[in-house]
Formats: C-alpha cells, sequence, structure tokens
C-alpha cells in the first residue's frame, strides 16, 4: 500500500483521445505535498505517513501547529491528512511529493467533501416520483407518499429513504482513470468528475479494487527523484501523456 | 488566468499547432474533410455544407454543417479542434443576420438558399 496525494480540484475540461474521442476530464493540482509526520509501528502501533499540502500563511497557523511543523522542519500547511502505508513504502519526514507518483493508465480513488444541498425532500434526494399534480392532489405534490405498511408490522422499516440533509459528506469515487500527469506543473488528469466544488481539496490514493501497474513509483512519486537519477522516467511518463492528447 | 485556463490554452496551442483554421461565420459554406478508419486503412471524406452555428470557445468549440443528402437534411457537428479534421476549406461566404441558422432547417429548394456575400472593398482595390 502506496501514500496517496493531496490535490486541489481545479475543474473540468476535455481532452481529446488518439482516436478523436472526447474525454471528460477533472484537473487535480498536487501542490506542495510534503511528508510532516511518519507513523511507525513500534511508537504508534500502525504505519502510516502525515502528508500535508498547500501553504498557509504563518500568522494563521497556530503557536502548537507552528512548532509541530517546526519540529518537522517544513513549511506550515494548510492541509494535513494521514495515509496508511505498508511498512516498506513509509517515507522520511519532509519528503516532497510529486504528481509523477500516479502514472497514465493508472486506476485511482478520489475523496472529496460533496457539495452541500442541505435539508433535501425525497424527490431531489432520493428521485422519488412525487404525487400527481391533479386529479384532487393538494398541496403535497412533492411528499413523499406512504411511508409503510399497516398495524403488522406497526413501525417504520429502518433506513426507509426520507428527506433529510443532502450533500456535503465526504464520498470516495472509486476506480477513476488518469489519462495524463504533468509532473512539472503539478497537474494529474482523470476521467469523469470527482465529488466537490472546484478549489476544494480532494485526497487522491491507489484504487483498492483495481490492481496498481507495476511501473507506479515506490515508495511513492518523490520530487527529487524525479530531479536527479532518472530524467528518462520523467520523459517516459510524459510521452503517454502527449499520447493521450493527440 | 487559472490553471484550468492555463491548461485549456496549452491544448488549443497544441491542437492548432501545424493547422490553420479559416476564419468563417454561420451562413457560410464548408468544406471539412474529415479522417475515417475503413478497418484498418485510414481515409479523408469530404463533407460540405453550410455552416448553420457555431458554439462554445476555446478547446470546446464546435460547428455545426447542414447539407441536403440525396433530398434529406443532414446536420452534423464537428469539434473545430477535433484531431480527425485534417483541414477545414472556406467555400463561399453568405449573407446572413442571424448567430444560429435553425430556421434553414424549415425551408427547401429555392428558399432555402443563401446570398453570397459581396466583398466589395476587395473588389476596388484590385
Amino acid at each position: 500500500m502506496r501514500t496517496g496525494l493531496i490535490a486541489v480540484n481545479e475543474g473540468m475540461t476535455r481532452v481529446f483521445g488518439e482516436d478523436g474521442s472526447h474525454i471528460p476530464v477533472t484537473i487535480l493540482r498536487v501542490d506542495d505535498c510534503q511528508v510532516v509526520a511518519v507513523r511507525t509501528e513500534e511508537k504508534d502501533g500502525y504505519v502510516a505517513v502525515q502528508i500535508g499540502a498547500g501553504k498557509a500563511k504563518v500568522k494563521n497557523v497556530s503557536k502548537p501547529m507552528r512548532g509541530y511543523y517546526a519540529k518537522a522542519k517544513v513549511e506550515p500547511k494548510k492541509k494535513l491528512v494521514e495515509f496508511r502505508v505498508s511498512p516498506e513504502n513509509t517515507l522520511d519526514v519532509g519528503a516532497e511529493l510529486c504528481a509523477s507518483h500516479f502514472v497514465v493508465g493508472q486506476f485511482v480513488d478520489v475523496q472529496g467533501q460533496t457539495k452541500g444541498c442541505g435539508f433535501a425532500g425525497g424527490m431531489k434526494r432520493w428521485n422519488f416520483g412525487g404525487l400527481r399534480a391533479s386529479h384532487g392532489v393538494s398541496v403535497s405534490h412533492r411528499s413523499i407518499g406512504s411511508v409503510g405498511s399497516a398495524q403488522d408490522p406497526g413501525r417504520i422499516w429502518k433506513g426507509k429513504k426520507m428527506p433529510g440533509q443532502m450533500g456535503n459528506e465526504t464520498v470516495t469515487t472509486q476506480n477513476l482513470k488518469i489519462v495524463a500527469v504533468y509532473p512539472e506543473d503539478g497537474l494529474i488528469l482523470v476521467q469523469g468528475n470527482v465529488p466537490g466544488t472546484t478549489k476544494s481539496w480532494v485526497v487522491i490514493h491507489d484504487a483498492v479494487k483495481k490492481p496498481a501497474p507495476a511501473d507506479v513509483p515506490k515508495p511513492a512519486g518523490l520530487k527529487s527523484a524525479a530531479k536527479a537519477p532518472a530524467p528518462a522516467e520523467a520523459a517516459a511518463a510524459e510521452a503517454p501523456a502527449e499520447e493521450a492528447k493527440e | 488566468m487559472n490553471v484550468l485556463q492555463k491548461f485549456e490554452a496549452t491544448q488549443v496551442e497544441k491542437l492548432t499547432a501545424g493547422k490553420t483554421i479559416p476564419a468563417f461565420r454561420p451562413g457560410d459554406t464548408v468544406k471539412v474533410n474529415v479522417k475515417i478508419i475503413e478497418g484498418t486503412r485510414e481515409r479523408i471524406q469530404a463533407y460540405e455544407g453550410v455552416c448553420i452555428a457555431r458554439e462554445g470557445h476555446g478547446v470546446n468549440e464546435s460547428f455545426t454543417v447542414r447539407k441536403i443528402s440525396y433530398g434529406e437534411g443532414v446536420e452534423r457537428v464537428f469539434p473545430l479542434l477535433s484531431p480527425r479534421i485534417e483541414t477545414i476549406e472556406l467555400v463561399r461566404r453568405g449573407t446572413v443576420r442571424r448567430a444560429k441558422l435553425y430556421y434553414l432547417r424549415g425551408l427547401r429548394g429555392k428558399k432555402a438558399r443563401i446570398v453570397e456575400k459581396k466583398d466589395y472593398a476587395a473588389q476596388t482595390q484590385e
């Protein structure tokens, strides 16, 4: 299990596939992703890395948190997320992560906070049909209708779909395909939409239900690794992205 | 420009590289050379007709071309920057007063004609 990344949803656009087909894509921007803390088996009882993203103004960071960042020797971050990793994929504190963490064609899961729709009725929330427009229906055209049976069972089933809070919850969209990766701009293009509004934070990690390709960088796609030993690898990562465009 | 706009701008640049798209507008007759794949071979098929609408902008821009094929009206929507389009040729310019010529759908024969645009300025210069 590798770590994931924190990204900003920058909105949707289209790219053309090789055969001229349209691919609807969401642009996710990886923004200064860095390891802030590491959890270890000995100390914490589980293995994980805490990733920070974004750049927080120091004046807006509380004093205890300033100390926390100072200890890790990283700039204050806007968003912190912990990822469970397997022991061989653990990282060092301060390691900078790069968009090339994911490879083109790979499937990922993206987690975000959905748009809040407030207290919504049954028609909007569960696609109920509502009542008739005429034939004696009065006032209750959008009501949900009957919610249960008679004296037996004498109660309403648990989990009955009813009006209530809709949206503003954490949702994971599974198995989104990576269409292109631009490590120099920190952009990741995933096919389809992701939960939440534009400019909201999302968490991307390898798909749980599909095997990751063999060429994913392990333990993680680090900025230092992308720069120093393998510019060829970075070029290779770009080449399929270019192909996907044409 | 935000990240999305910047990305779209680079996409437009990439898709228009080595291509010249003539300035055409609704009312103009255009010939679109479309790449089509037959089995394993690729060939070019021309589609000529009147442009009746242009929609969207940037990477999302598309245009609609209408023609009468064997007595049947046919409309095709092309993405302007589609990699499947080899070239677009401007055949004839037309005088129209609308941006969307959907009224042509209800007209046949002589009534569906569009008057050719006369560029008097260019003629006097010659």
